[in-house]
């Protein structure tokens, strides 16, 4: 059992953002490329975080779909910055120890001949540590 | 003019068209492209939490070496361009950030985000101009319709990439009417193509890049251009619904200016 | 020497409680010039100022301290009883020992010590203290009204309707403002020009009120009662005295390609037009840069055409000086540009459209002559997506920060007349809150929501695209179905955020009138001062004040109209005589209390200050200076000082307190 307070706390620091600033708007869901993909939507991890309630999120496989495409960043009129709250639970999770989503031997079934090595540099930065 | 250039990994190896073509144009353009004695890759993207110090360092790094020749900091690669100048802008802006990196690196001369930071495209529209440009094209593209893809890099966060107007941009189009083609405007030219997710799962670039493709074919693409290694290759490889060609934009400069048999 | 007395006041309770009132006039007595002290229950009451009144007469009192509450409560209040014992008001001084000492201590002892040391910094100042005589200002009974929207309407015919003379100065070519460019008017749908033009028709015709329209305030100078004020009125190019309004010239004009500023661009207009047929005055006007004559020298069809010789190329610019008691912004509004929000494609899609733009398609004196029809194509939209806050309440840098306040309701309006008219339309609102407070308001809203089955969704719009084939995609949040939507759309209307009239920002600065970091008008106070400025003598009505719909601007434009016909009945103003006075023979002539000053009080002038000795000084007109103080803190020779509050006094004050 992790203390989720505590751990919402972490985040909130990691990321620096400050997730009261939400109006709850919704927008960055609403231009969130991989919504279909999450569980958990980028306007729900801001709620959620705001809230103390990392611990479903940090189960949840919608930490690795986020595509840091800067998009809700972007386009949220509070500057809330839900992407770096995504990455700072992301972060808390994989910096556990045998928690790296991605995995050396997991490369070579999808490698091929034209991936170029910044798919490979950077996915690693993203799921790994 | 003259800068100091940060090629990045895949420019010297898969995207090594991106690179080759670049510094051909350049050479006809009147730009010296110094490429850095030493650098290293900029880790491809860049680290948000707050606590992320010694993966911003090889960024530093760079921006460092060209400063102390006292040039700016030619950057192709969209990737290493956002990277580096996310970096810089933190160099700047953020005190905690900056000093625990100067104390990191215990340069001489502390770095506070002095280097301004180019890209190849900016460079083409405020240092050549793409009138300048217009002057030069010995092959015009004409009659080609080319889509611009910007994808995510070059554009956000605006506040710090002031790359172009984030959702309304006009360099590329600019460019490609320069080379003598005609822009196709569409409006998934700044959306996601799924990025790094594709060394895990291809099924979501897949899905983004078959958007992005059908919104430019459908508005008459015959071609579409973009700067990023990564984006190239989940356009052509991942887009699978279209054989549309996807192109790096330093070839279409080098084809327009007559440098492409060469 | 001073004769002073301290009268010290328990408030019942209030001061009594925690402080030793006995003991505090005990300890003034042996202050310098203290003749008398004394405590009393309540010192306001009729009793209270009976002591003070007996004691300012037996002990022939120069001068008194009250020590009591704050002096915003009853500082009038001595000063009268003062004044009643044959005192000079300002002799009066307020040590607060209730607001500021009983109030915040506990203990009777620091209570006391402190009413003690406020007692003594009071008697320390009474004892600099010079009488002051007020002065008088005469008034000018006539107003100015900038801006001829609903606001400045109203205004001006409230003023005229009680006698007085009223001149409305508006920008554009003719009066109405935003207003006539609606098509209905919520919550009670009537239309917006049926209620409109017949108070623009009689701002024309009453004889009190003076029109300038196509023109601007240049220049203001002066003071409450007395602003000088330059008016240009830009060349029309056309006689308004000669012409007729038969409007033959804007039909012989074959330059027809000018964006059609009342329609919002929506379509297009001669270079010789009159802005829409209500138009008041109903006088053309010349697009200069628009004009084949102006460009080419060529052309001058409307002057050959024109029976009543009106049409005059070679007309300038004139300036107009007229005199003013009081002064009204009334400059309205604007909806904020889009080209931070592209991701709605405003700038890519036609039928990407405002709200406002809308309103002028839906009007059936619009460009499509209300018939409901789409940009691109002309064809009737089946599926409407309206999206709110576009720009408002943002603070991301690229909108305001502010609720624009009149959008739900409009955007409302827009859904349940579509519905009505067009019930083959599908109308869905992307909201984040609906907020409607105001009379019926939230009734009209659900009206639409449960009598005209508008699709309201709890949701803010990510990005408009198209499927590539002509239709628009909107993609949004539905928040309570936890959905992202994919809406095909055949128009998209955008309640673009409201902003202040970019002329605001000149205009508070000619007028000395602060404005906030929106460039909305500060009111005197937020709620007992709502309709005044800060500068006396200019008010505030509509929206530059901050947004408002249209019944409550012309509440307030009534309101202001209240307060100047207050201020135009009087005949001569009681100035303040706490005001600066700059000390001739010590000034340096630096200008940084000129700078500083933020109602324009002071001006520079040459003054023989010793025989034959001619120099450039501070000259503070006491009518106009508020008695603020910045200039005596700015000045660094120590020239200017602020009667009743001399730098001397002050400093008494303190050295009291420290001693």
């Amino acid at each position: 059992m992790i203390n989720e307070k505590e751990t919402a706390q972490r985040v909130i620091e990691i990321s620096g953002v400050n997730p009261r600033k939400c109006m709850k708007c919704g927008k960055c869901s609403a231009t969130c490329p991989s919504y279909d993909e999450m569980e958990y939507h980028p306007h729900q991890f801001v709620d959620m975080i705001d809230k103390g309630q990392v611990e479903k999120l940090l189960d949840s496989e919608s930490l690795y779909k986020c595509l840091t495409c800067f998009a809700c960043i972007e386009r949220c009129p509070r500057g809330v910055e839900p992407a770096k709250l995504i990455e700072a639970v992301r972060l808390v999770k994989i910096r556990q120890q045998g928690q790296n989503h991605l995995k050396a031997d997991m490369i070579p079934d999808i490698l091929d001949d034209d991936m170029p090595q910044q798919a490979i540099v950077s996915a690693f930065r993203k799921y790994s540590k | 003019m003259k800068f100091s250039y940060y090629p990045g990994c895949t420019l010297k190896n898969k995207a090594s068209e991106l690179d080759s073509y670049a510094r051909k144009s350049a050479e006809v353009l009147g730009v010296t492209m110094e490429e850095l004695e030493e650098w290293q890759c900029c880790g491809a993207v860049y680290p948000l939490a707050k606590d992320e110090i010694a993966t911003k360092l090889s960024s530093v790094r760079a921006l460092v070496s060209a400063r102390d020749k006292g040039n700016d900091l030619l950057t192709l690669c969209s990737a290493c361009h956002h990277v580096i100048k996310m970096v810089n802008n933190d160099m700047q802006t953020d005190e905690d950030i900056r000093t625990k990196v100067n104390n990191y690196l215990g340069l001489d001369v502390p770095y506070e985000g002095e280097t301004k930071v180019v890209h190849y495209l900016e460079m083409l529209r405020d240092s050549v101009g793409f009138d300048e440009i217009k002057k030069k094209v010995v092959k015009p593209l004409k009659g080609v319709k080319i889509a611009p893809y910007y994808g995510c890099l070059l554009l956000r966060p605006s506040k710090v990439m002031a790359f172009d107007n984030p959702e309304n941009p006009t360099i590329m189009e600019d460019f490609i009417k320069a080379v003598g083609a005609e822009p196709v405007l569409y409006p998934y030219r700044n959306e996601c193509c799924g990025g790094y997710t594709v060394a895990e799962d291809k099924r979501i670039a897949q899905n983004k890049c078959n958007d992005i493709l059908a919104s430019a074919v459908g508005k008459g693409a015959d071609m579409v251009i973009t700067a990023c290694p990564l984006c190239m290759y989940n356009l052509s490889k991942n887009g699978t619904d279209f054989d549309v060609p996807v192109r790096y934009f330093t070839e279409i400069l080098a084809e327009a200016l007559g440098l492409k048999d060469e | 020497m001073q004769r002073i007395g301290v009268f010290v006041c328990w408030c019942g309770s209030n001061i009594a409680a925690t402080v030793d009132v006995k003991r505090v006039a005990e300890a003034v007595r042996s202050e310098q010039g203290v003749v008398f002290s004394t405590d009393y229950q309540y010192m306001c009451s009729e009793a209270g100022q009976s002591i003070i009144k007996n004691a300012i007469k037996e002990h022939s009192l120069t001068g008194i301290v009250v020590c009591s509450c704050s002096p915003r409560m009853h500082e009038a209040t001595f000063r009268k009883t003062a004044a009643a014992a044959g005192l000079n008001p300002y002799m009066v001084e307020i040590a607060n020992i209730r607001e500021q000492c009983s109030w915040i201590h506990k203990d009777m002892l620091s209570g006391t010590a402190k009413a003690i040391i406020l007692a003594k910094a009071a008697v320390a100042k009474v004892n600099l203290n010079a009488p002051l005589i007020a002065g008088e200002s005469p008034v000018t009974k006539r107003a100015l009204v900038i801006g001829g929207g609903i606001a400045g309407i109203q205004t001006a015919l409230d003023i005229a309707d009680a006698g007085y003379e009223v001149d409305i100065v508006e920008k554009s070519p003719t009066i109405g403002g935003k207003m006539a460019q609606l098509d209905k008017t919520f919550p009670t749908l009537d239309c917006a020009a049926c209620i409109l033009t017949p108070k623009m028709v009689e701002a024309a015709q009453n004889e009190k009120i003076k029109l300038f329209t196509y023109s601007e305030v240049e220049k203001v100078k002066g003071f409450v009662g007395n602003f000088d004020v330059t008016i240009r009125k830009k060349a029309r190019s056309v006689n308004e005295d000669l012409c007729t309004g038969c409007g033959v010239c804007t039909e012989k004009c074959p330059s027809r390609k000018g964006k059609n500023e009342f329609n919002l661009g929506l379509n297009t207009r001669g270079a010789i037009y009159i802005p829409f047929a209500q138009a008041i005055p109903n006088v053309p006007v010349i697009d200069r840069t628009q004009c084949i004559k102006f460009k080419t020298g060529k052309c001058g069809l409307c002057q050959m055409n024109c029976a009543a010789k009106a049409i005059d190329f070679s007309q300038q610019d004139e300036f107009v000086e007229r005199n003013y008691g009081a002064i009204v912004v009334a400059t309205g509004f604007n909806p904020i540009k889009l080209d931070k929000f592209e991701e709605f494609g405003y700038s890519m899609y036609p039928d990407v459209i405002t709200s406002l733009e809308l309103e002028r398609i839906m009007n059936a004196a619009g460009p499509t002559k209300g018939h409901f029809e789409r940009p691109s194509d002309h064809t009737q939209p089946k599926k409407i997506v309206f999206v709110q806050c576009v720009g408002s309440r943002d603070t991301s840098g690229c909108g305001k920060e502010y609720c624009s306040k009149i959008c739900c309701m409009y955007t409302a309006k827009h859904a349940m007349l579509l519905r009505e008219k067009y019930p083959d339309t599908e109308v869905y609102v992307f909201y984040i809150d609906v907020r409607t407070p105001g009379k019926n308001f939230d009734e009209f809203y659900r009206r639409a929501v449960e009598q005209y089955g508008v699709h309201y969704i709890k949701g803010m719009v990510g990005k408009v695209t198209d499927d590539g084939k002509g239709q628009l995609v909107v993609q949004a949040s539905d928040l309570i179905a936890n959905e992202q939507l994919k809406i095909k759309a055949d128009m998209v209307v955008l309640a673009a955020a409201i902003e202040p009239d970019p002329t605001a920002r000149s205009l508070g600065t000619m007028l000395t009138a602060s404005m906030d970091t929106n460039d909305f008008f500060t009111e005197a106070h937020p709620k007992l001062r709502p309709v005044e400025s800060p500068t006396a003598g200019v008010f505030l009505s509509g929206v530059c004040q901050g947004p408002k719909d249209i019944p409550e601007t012309v509440s307030q434009a009534g309101a202001a109209a209240a307060k100047v016909i207050g201020l135009l009945a009087k005949d001569k103003l009681t100035c303040n005589p706490c005001v600066a006075n700059s000390d001739t023979l010590v000034c340096n002539g630096c200008r940084q209390c000129e700078k500083v000053c933020p109602y324009g009080a002071i001006s520079y002038e040459d003054k023989e200050v010793l025989r034959g000795d001619i120099r450039n000084v501070a000259v503070v007109n006491p009518a106009v200076c508020q008695g603020c103080g910045a200039c005596t803190v700015t000045c660094p020779s120590g020239a200017m000082d602020l009667k009743g509050f001399t730098s001397r006094q002050i400093m008494a004050e303190v050295d009291a307190i420290c001693r």
